[in-house]
């Protein structure tokens, strides 16, 4: 057994190590001159390396980089290797990656002033066993984005666990093939996010005590847009009911407490085998955008979005929507699972299998105010559009990486 | 034995003069195997730039200049310098960048203190190597004799020119490129045509240092006479200069969707009216980017008036509020009409 496991690593390791011939690990401690140490190891770092950082608290005074391809940065365990930002005093994240190929895997970071980790223009990144925590809880005045990669292709997040963001805690925005599974996104404004993003997988993920669980959608004015091809599968959204913290300007800000999942202005969104309870507004949601913009390139309807079967708990109890007494006694004490603003283009409205249950506000047009709309059980077709499982999600050759 | 002491004593004579006079009668060239290949010199002197370093007096072939409307870091008073290799010349592009070929090097040194209590902080080089453009960070010693490669950065404390004691921050060698990286390559941002004096360039083109002098219609005002310059004029110089390095297409801030180059003029990527987008807590509760007339309800306004790491903007290189900045970008706001 343990001649085979050592074969195993020995494989992986030559093909990891490929592109460099001397590939080595770099080892970084906490303590005094951490900073320097730290962010020098960053720098020097050849392809093929592997910072590796030991258990320990890193005090850190400003935001650290990476800028090299194919460097792994392993700490020793989301528990054990703490990158702590208390004392931050520069730059607008805890750690910034900006090279391709990078592995980043079992460490923490602590109150990162603004961003946590952001990985732009980063193609083929693993996120792996990585937290980032702010650890006085969700407040207005903690960091964005805990996990924001973006304008990225091949991105792959497993395992990670964010709390605290007044934003997003794992935001993948303007990339393609992304997978987002087997993580923990609590208590943050918005648990998962996808945003201008294409062939996305969120699969395994639990997303509780956010105010909102998981949002897919698309925003005008970006250099990157046609946001879809998305599937959200296997999630746990449950009990997503802290009070909205961001700052009002921002898209999330406008997140009703209490909203499971959130579609808005995308096309092709499969929602399927989800468990969602105790989402207090709506366990799932789908709209298009509502305000003014001028993008030629924009589509604010939502579009081809599915709800498949999902198991739909409590919910819909306490919604933060105009005219709440009123709808909630209406439809007999809670609004059933399925929100939708009644918004189409065309024919490629939102549809929903046989038994999934929900309610339309019969909006016309995008941005009409909802007051004017006329509530209503929901009245849709069944699915016919179909999705391709290996159109979405970050390639399968990065799985290696999880393992070696 | 006494003629051989004599002999000696002569020769160390002549050797400390020669040592002595060497600076001024056959000034060092730069060495340009420092510039072009040496993968990391460990010293700013190892590349020769300067016939007096510590004076900041430069060789033969650096050429100082200055811009009409610099970037602020923190009040420092800069020293800029470009190099051209023997046999070389610059190369105009329209309003735009200078095109300067391998082998010629930026050199930026930040200084603070007037007259013998100046003191030299940092020189920042950036080298064009066949392979591109790299950026190295070289932080003066408290003696201020020497400065050596910081690949990592540093922080300094002292005190502006208004008095404000600070922990300065001296950049790490990625941090360079988070400003000066353009669609994934490192590329100079100062000296554009339209942001040089007609002197300098014409200046440069007579001695044989520049292919002909640009044709710059549309020309940067000079920063110190911004109160009688157009407040368009002068806020849009001025936040292409401090922002519009990461805040264009390709470059770093490029996710955010606001633009802010001079040459943009389109108003929803200058902000005008658009809602932020990863702004996060950095909004301040405000809705938009720019509101005409309302500087005070402008995102950028309050992050340019903020320290804290995630609000402030710039992101790096600012450990204090640019108030003269500030009011000309307020001033344009306010005077700017509803589109």
């Amino acid at each position: 057994m343990i001649k085979l496991n050592l074969a195993c690593g020995t494989a992986a390791m030559m093909l990891a190590c490929a592109p460099s011939v001397q590939a080595k690990d770099v080892i970084v401690s906490a303590g005094e001159g951490a900073q320097t140490r730290l962010q020098e190891a960053l720098i020097m770092a050849q392809p093929g390396d592997t910072v590796v950082l030991e258990a320990g608290t890193f005090a850190l005074s400003d935001g650290l980089s990476l800028d090299v391809d194919g460097v792994t940065v392993r700490g020793a365990g989301m528990d054990g290797t703490v990158l702590d930002f208390t004392g931050q005093l520069d730059a607008g994240e805890g750690l910034l990656v900006t090279s391709d190929g990078v592995t980043l895997r079992d460490f923490a970071l602590e109150n990162p002033k603004g961003d946590g980790i952001k990985s732009k223009g980063a193609d083929d990144i693993v996120y792996h066993r990585v937290r980032v925590t702010w650890t006085g809880g969700p407040l207005a005045t903690n960091g964005a984005y805990g996990i924001y990669p973006v304008e990225s292709t091949n991105v792959l997040i497993d395992g990670v666990k964010v709390s605290g963001a007044s934003d997003a805690g794992i935001y993948v925005g303007q990339s393609r093939r992304i997978t987002v599974r087997n993580s923990i996104a609590e208590a943050n404004v918005a648990g998962i996010e996808i945003e201008n993003s294409r062939d996305a997988l969120v699969e395994n993920n639990i997303a509780t005590r956010n105010t909102g669980g998981i949002l897919v959608f698309d925003l005008p004015n970006l250099p990157v847009m046609g946001g879809g091809n998305v599937i959200l599968r296997r999630n746990l959204v449950v009990d997503n009911d802290t009070a909205n913290f961001a700052p009002p300007g921002n898209i999330v800000a406008s997140v009703r407490r209490g909203t499971g999942i959130l579609v808005m202005a995308n096309d092709g969104v499969l929602i399927e085998d989800n468990v969602l309870s105790n989402n207090p507004t709506a366990h799932v949601m789908v709209i298009a955008y509502t305000q003014p913009y001028q993008d030629e390139r924009y589509n604010p309807f939502a579009r081809n979005v599915v709800v498949g079967e999902n198991a739909f708990g409590r919910g819909g109890d306490d919604p933060q929507l105009d005219g709440a007494e009123m709808l909630v006694s209406a439809f007999g004490g809670a609004l059933p699972p399925v929100m939708w603003d009644g918004v189409t283009e065309g024919e490629t409205g939102l549809t929903v299998s046989e038994g999934v249950t929900g309610w339309s506000l019969n909006l016309a047009t995008p941005g009409q105010d909802p007051a004017t709309g006329q509530p209503a059980p929901l009245d849709v077709p069944r699915p016919s559009y179909s999705f391709d499982a290996s159109s979405v999600g970050a390639p399968a050759e990065m799985e290696a990486r999880l393992t070696s | 034995m006494t003629p051989r002491i004599a002999l000696l004593v002569l020769a160390g004579a002549s050797l400390g003069a020669a040592a002595l006079a060497a600076p001024l009668a056959a000034p060092q060239p730069v060495n340009d195997v420092a510039v072009s290949q040496t993968p990391l010199p460990g010293k700013l002197s190892d590349f020769g730039f300067f016939a007096d370093q510590v004076r900041q007096i430069p060789a033969p072939r650096v050429t100082p200049y200055r811009l009409n409307t610099p970037l602020y870091s923190d009040g420092a008073e800069k020293l800029r310098f470009l190099y051209l290799p023997t046999g070389t010349s610059a190369r105009s592009d329209g309003e735009g960048l200078l095109v300067l070929p391998v082998g010629a090097a930026l050199i930026k040194t930040f200084a603070f203190g007037e007259g013998v209590n100046r003191r030299l902080i940092e020189t920042r080089v950036l080298l064009h190597r066949a392979d591109g453009w790299t950026a190295l960070p070289y932080r003066w010693n408290d003696a201020q004799t020497e400065a050596t490669l910081a690949i990592a950065g540093g922080r300094v404390n002292l005190t502006t020119p208004d008095g404000e004691a600070i922990s300065y921050r001296v950049p790490n060698k990625n941090q360079c490129k988070e400003c000066h990286g353009l669609g994934g390559e490192v590329i100079p941002i100062g000296p554009k045509a339209r942001n040089l004096s007609q002197e300098w360039l014409e200046r440069m083109a007579a001695d044989g240092n520049l292919d002909r002098v640009p044709s710059v219609a549309d020309r940067m005002p000079l920063w110190e006479q911004r109160g009688s310059a157009d407040s368009a004029d002068a806020a849009r110089a001025y936040l292409d200069v401090n922002c519009a390095h990461c805040h264009r297409p390709g470059a770093t801030a490029s996710n955010s969707g606001l633009d802010l180059r001079w040459e943009q003029d389109d108003h929803q990527a200058l902000g005008i009216g658009k809602r932020p987008v990863a702004a996060g807590r950095g909004s301040g509760g405000l809705l938009f980017d720019i509101i005409p007339g309302k500087p005070g309800e402008s995102i950028l306004v309050h992050r340019m008036n903020s320290l804290e790491p995630g609000v402030a903007m710039p992101e790096l290189g600012k450990s204090t509020l640019d108030k003269d900045g500030v009011a000309i970008v307020e001033r344009w706001i306010r005077e700017m009409h509803t589109p």
